[in-house]
């Protein structure tokens, strides 16, 4: 699965030439297919919104409050008459206002961005570690990799959502490392969203979940391609070993990576949600998803639907996103399944 | 073959250590003292020193190298003899012995996991059939559109949903619990499981009762399990069905239902064995969202109990027990591979 170039045929002059590889190859395909198509509209959509929504319509959930309209049903729902009793109009609060007067559909739209970023750098961090782990065990071999083997082998001993759960709940104290971590992360411009050191510790929590996912898989491509010729002769040229592992095997492993971390951050950002329902994640008023929850939770016996359907629908819709992106770029990037 | 299981049991040991190890680590590298957390800010010293020889926290972690004790008077040694001796120590909170509460919360998880996988295998294996069956089809599309939601819902929001709507806009479900609560006040568990004590001591209004309150959180806790086990079922069958013994059976003027269930099936059954194995190790285990949506008193809730109270023995426990469960699980599954597909050769 090396990337290999060639020119097409019958097209040639400066400008013109284009270039066949792994990856362009893997983008056609991604965008001929339906499922890549409608996971790809879906995931850009949601990050396209992510972006501009704090920009466009800031927002401080700690002074949000209107304690006049609490719990309103949506406004399409509303009966005219009490609709112009409190001069609202039929598109005022289109998901309704939860307990504190807030208008949920602000706060759906402001949870993207948190929900968004503590996925993706979870996933990234799962794997930078977990593939640099798994390449170095892969690569030396003896006793660093038995050890490595081991401990890849005890956190997939636990079932997952329970591991991020104990790890959420173990480091969340006053003085533990992640919010020291956390504190520092206040100061950078992407990461002062996580300041909240509890929702920071459910990031490492997931996190290190992950981590020996990506592990295997980079461990496995090592392992089945260290013997292959051009990676003999890569060495027999004198090149460094750390050259060979990031130059020659690395890329192998890039495509099954890839597919994998897209997968995962579906799941990263379900079990952000699941944290914040539990109480070991976000905190209120944070417009986490899954926080929302947790308080909806009160009011679903009183029949005040609205108040849980839409965070659960944003969640739903998310990672529904990634995981057709996912399988997506699985048909895309596996060469067995190519038709 | 018998050295083959003897092997794989074998090989479980060092995860099996591990995972203690990792337990025991988690709940010590906290920066914080535990004392201190579980008794609040007011706790005076002679309090605090008393919870801490409690929980032996004045002790060395591995090796004691200051010579006032011996050196395996450490935290880690007592417990792994605990451990080994089946003593998880005593819930701070409830002040009994953690074994207990776990033999007394455990059933209502096994009777939740154990309905969910069967609504899960029946109706999973039923859709991949249909689908794989009508390949390309209206029925085709919407198995694989179902799977994919099924793994994309949170199941804890499905939960929510469906207590709105089953049992609080139209009272057709109870909303949380094992059994009405004026049914279990007087009635003796044996083996713990509503359903089957019920029938055990002559008491079937129970059953039903039990059954009644399953419906809603056995489905939602389902769902994953059934859109992986549906997808599988599809995925097996299709591939079974395109080899040419099918064909043969076919050409031989056989009943399509024949050729699907006799030979098609059988077949394709065995990935499905081990996807259902190990779901089943994930639903014994990974309750803890449904189990906390409906108030179920089994392990999940039992386990965020003792997380949201610090009951550090607890948490520590559990969460070795929950480990435990499901690599054994995955174990047995494996092990069945073995008696399930003579084709394999095993060293």
């Amino acid at each position: 699965m090396t990337t290999s170039v060639f020119t097409m045929p019958g097209r040639k002059g400066k400008g013109t030439q284009q270039t066949r590889n792994l990856w362009n190859d893997a983008w056609r395909r991604l965008l001929s297919s339906s499922t890549g198509r409608i996971g790809l509209a879906i995931s850009l959509s949601l990050i396209i919104v992510a972006i501009i929504v704090p920009l466009l319509l800031p927002y401080n959930a700690k002074t949000d409050r209107n304690l006049r309209n609490r719990l309103l049903a949506p406004s399409w729902q509303m009966p005219a008459t009490e609709l112009a009793n409190r001069k609202l109009t039929n598109t005022s609060y289109l998901f309704g206002t939860d307990e504190l007067g807030r208008d949920i559909f602000i706060r759906v739209l402001h949870g993207a961005p948190l929900s968004l970023t503590v996925g993706l750098f979870a996933v990234l961090v799962a794997v930078l570690v977990g593939s640099l782990l798994g390449l170095v065990a892969g690569h030396v071999g003896g006793w660093f990799d038995t050890l490595a083997v081991w401990m890849m082998d005890i956190l997939l001993a636990f079932p997952s959502t329970l591991l991020a759960i104990a790890i959420a709940a173990a480091s969340s104290g006053p003085a533990s490392l992640t919010a020291r971590m956390s504190a520092v992360a206040a100061h950078i411009p992407v990461l002062d969203r996580m300041f909240d050191p509890q929702l920071f510790n459910a990031l490492i929590a997931i996190a290190i979940v992950e981590i020996p996912i990506f592990g295997r898989i980079a461990r496995a491509t090592v392992l089945s391609i260290r013997g292959q010729e051009y990676i003999v002769a890569a060495r027999a040229t004198g090149i460094s070993e750390g050259r060979t592992l990031f130059r020659h095997i690395l890329p192998n492993s890039l495509a099954p990576l890839l597919v994998q971390a897209t997968l995962s951050i579906g799941t990263a950002i379900i079990t952000v949600a699941a944290l914040g329902f539990l109480g070991l994640g976000a905190r209120p008023p944070r417009p986490e998803w899954g926080t929302m929850l947790s308080t909806a939770r009160d009011y679903i016996g009183d029949g005040r639907w609205w108040y849980a359907t839409f965070p659960g629908l944003a969640i739903m819709l998310t990672v529904l996103g990634f995981n057709l992106l996912g399988d997506g770029l699985r048909d895309a990037l596996d060469p067995r399944l190519r038709k | 073959m018998a050295q083959y299981i003897v092997r794989r049991l074998l090989g479980i040991v060092p995860v099996i250590f591990g995972i203690s190890l990792f337990a025991f680590l988690l709940l010590r590298l906290i920066p914080g003292d535990p004392a201190l957390l579980i008794l609040g800010e007011k706790a005076t010293p002679t309090q605090w020193q008393a919870l801490r020889e409690q929980l032996g926290l004045n002790r060395a972690l591995f090796v004691d190298l200051s010579g006032k004790r011996p050196f395996y008077d450490t935290q880690y040694i007592t417990f792994m003899g605990d451990l080994l001796h089946g003593n998880l120590g005593d819930s701070i909170v409830h002040k009994r012995p953690v074994f207990t509460e776990l033999r007394e919360r455990f059933p209502a998880t096994v009777e939740l996991a154990l309905t969910a996988l069967l609504i899960a295998v029946t109706l999973g294996m039923t859709l991949g059939i249909l689908a794989a069956i009508r390949r390309g089809s209206l029925v085709d599309t919407g198995m694989l559109l179902l799977a994919l939601l099924g793994v994309s819902i949170p199941v804890f929001w499905l939960g929510l949903m469906f207590q709105y709507l089953f049992a609080v806009n139209w009272h057709i479900l109870p909303i949380s619990l094992r059994v009405d609560s004026h049914l279990s006040r007087n009635f003796q568990l044996f083996t713990g499981l509503y359903t089957l004590d019920g029938l055990l001591r002559g008491r079937p209004d129970i059953t039903l009762n039990a059954l009644y309150h399953l419906i809603m959180p056995a489905s939602v806790l389902a769902t994953v399990p059934l859109a992986i086990i549906a997808r599988m079922t599809r995925s097996a069958l299709l591939e079974v069905l395109g080899q040419d013994y099918i064909r043969t059976a076919q050409a031989k003027g056989l009943r399509g239902r024949t050729v699907i269930l006799r030979h098609a099936l059988r077949n394709a059954l065995l990935p499905v064995v081990t996807i259902v194995g190990l779901q089943l190790g994930l639903l014994l285990s990974g309750t803890i969202l449904t189990e906390t949506v409906f108030a179920w008193p089994g392990i999940g809730t039992w386990l965020l109990e003792g997380i949201q109270g610090r009951d550090y023995p607890v948490v520590q426990g559990g969460v070795i027990f929950v480990a435990l469960v499901f690599v054994l699980v995955n174990t047995l599954v494996d092990l069945l591979y073995v008696f399930l597909d003579p084709r394999i050769q095993y060293r």
